[in-house]
């Protein structure tokens, strides 16, 4: 199985790399238009902020090579948040990012009241809907989640967690999966979903 | 519900874990993989790793440990020590440290935070204080390079300033190590620490006096930090981890299962 990680310039390549190779998977990172598209699942990590993600994204070419992927394709972290319309989080005061449009959803800044942002460690959470990602994981487990900005509960999403408010911790349509937490640094319930992804959808 | 995070925290000095008491006479621990794939294994939240020598030493530091530790460890881990620039801590975010945490480099140049914030987002910049409670002013100050005794000073910011100021400039979260606590078990600066609390707006990580395991409950209900650090009582198998969180889940506090 060719399992292949977009690299996007971002920071938390090598720890996605990392805990798909302790899976006993040998994933291959790459900007390359044709090994991407020829992957049999995809990885798309990020961390940092949606403009400056969506920016390298273009940069490279990217962002119509991910929109015509077919496989199964996980968006991690901010990479969830790039497969969404658009991202609140902006170099403009203001206006939305726009992102790459493959789930018809937003990402809006967290509304957490008196709670501390980021929305930083291990929360729980709550499967929404029957889903092969979740297969096995039950509600209450831990992942870890290092975010301020959110996807809101919806028809899209796969799994809640609760912050302050209710948040999607994954979502997911077609093809196109994304979870908010850091499954490759969720111990054993992170490891379980990577290996769900790469072995139920 | 976010569960308080219990973080082990790793000295290293030459690619070995050490532990000194307040600061100083530093004794090996043992190596930083195998101790660390430990501490995952027995439920640590995350781990911090301080290269205690590399901010003093003015020296290039050798950092590949970082990339042998993301290999096998399966939590977040943050690195600190030495970084004094954008590339210094790219370089190890790179190597798959999730949070790198600076702290007498910022001092030095305070837009360093600024610059690590813009380049790499808030989620990854932890500061570090190291803050001494100077009992003939009655005032908390901030001290820097105290990873080595003959260079440690004082600065001429007090603590509640420096805090304020580091997130202004975008840290994502503080790690507060109470000088006067530090190594000595007598329980965290609770005191201080909800001082900080009060003005602190981002996550905030007690570190220095952890002793028995009350004080980490202590330290949760009365100052309502988001994770505590320990040293010794970890290294030294006087607090086991996994006794230590089924002694707080059973303190109503939420502790990851």
């Amino acid at each position: 199985m060719q399992l292949v990680i977009v690299n996007t310039g971002c920071a938390n390549i090598s720890s996605v790399r990392f805990a798909i190779e302790r899976l006993g998977y040998q994933p291959v990172v790459s900007d390359d238009a044709a090994v991407i598209q020829a992957a049999d699942k995809v990885f798309l990590p990020g961390v940092g902020s949606a403009p400056a993600a969506m920016a390298q994204i273009n940069a490279k070419g990217l962002a119509p090579v991910i929109q015509s992927l077919t496989q199964p394709t996980l968006g991690i972290c901010l990479g969830m948040q790039l497969m969404t319309q658009s991202s609140e989080e902006s170099a403009v005061a203001g206006s939305n990012t726009p992102c790459l449009g493959l789930i018809d959803t937003q990402v809006k800044k967290m509304q957490v009241g008196e709670l501390r942002l980021p929305h930083m460690g291990w929360n729980q959470i709550k499967v929404a809907k029957d889903n092969p990602l979740f297969a096995g994981i039950s509600d209450g487990s831990y992942f870890y989640f290092v975010h301020g900005y959110a996807v809101e509960v919806g028809s899209h999403t796969l799994a809640a967690c609760q912050y302050g408010v209710d948040f999607s911790a994954s979502i997911g349509q077609n093809n196109f999966y994304g979870v908010q937490f850091h499954p490759e640094r969720s111990a054993d319930a992170g490891a379980a979903l990577l290996q769900n992804f790469i072995k139920n959808t | 519900m976010l569960a308080r995070r219990i973080i082990p925290c790793l000295d290293v000095k030459d690619g070995k874990v050490v532990k000194g008491v307040k600061f100083r006479n530093h004794e090996i621990v043992g190596d930083i993989v195998p101790l660390a794939e430990q501490y995952a294994k027995a439920g640590a939240d995350e781990l911090v790793f301080y290269d205690i020598t590399a901010s003093s030493d003015a020296r290039v530091v050798d950092k590949s440990w970082v990339s042998r530790i993301a290999r096998v460890i399966d939590i977040p881990f943050c690195v600190a020590g030495g970084i004094k620039s954008v590339e210094d801590a790219g370089r190890i975010l790179e190597m798959g440290a999730d949070k790198i945490s600076v702290n007498s480099p910022a001092l030095s140049n305070p837009e360093l935070i600024t610059q690590l914030h813009d380049q790499y987002g808030q989620q990854c910049i932890v500061v570090g204080i190291d803050s001494f409670y100077n009992e003939e002013t009655g005032q908390y100050q901030v001290h820097q390079f105290t990873g080595d005794e003959s260079r440690t000073k004082t600065t001429g910011w007090q603590t509640k300033d420096w805090v304020a100021e580091v997130q202004q400039r975008g840290a994502g979260e503080i790690v507060l190590n109470c000088m006067n606590q530090d190594g000595v078990r007598k329980g965290y600066d609770i005191a201080q620490l909800a001082a900080i609390r009060a003005i602190c707006h981002v996550p905030l990580i007690a570190s220095g006096g952890a002793g028995e395991m009350s004080h980490f409950k202590d330290v949760f209900e009365q100052a309502d930090v988001d994770g505590a650090l320990a040293a010794s009582v970890f290294h030294k198998g006087i607090i086991p981890i996994p006794d230590l969180k089924a002694y707080l889940r059973q303190q109503n506090i939420e502790i990851r299962s």
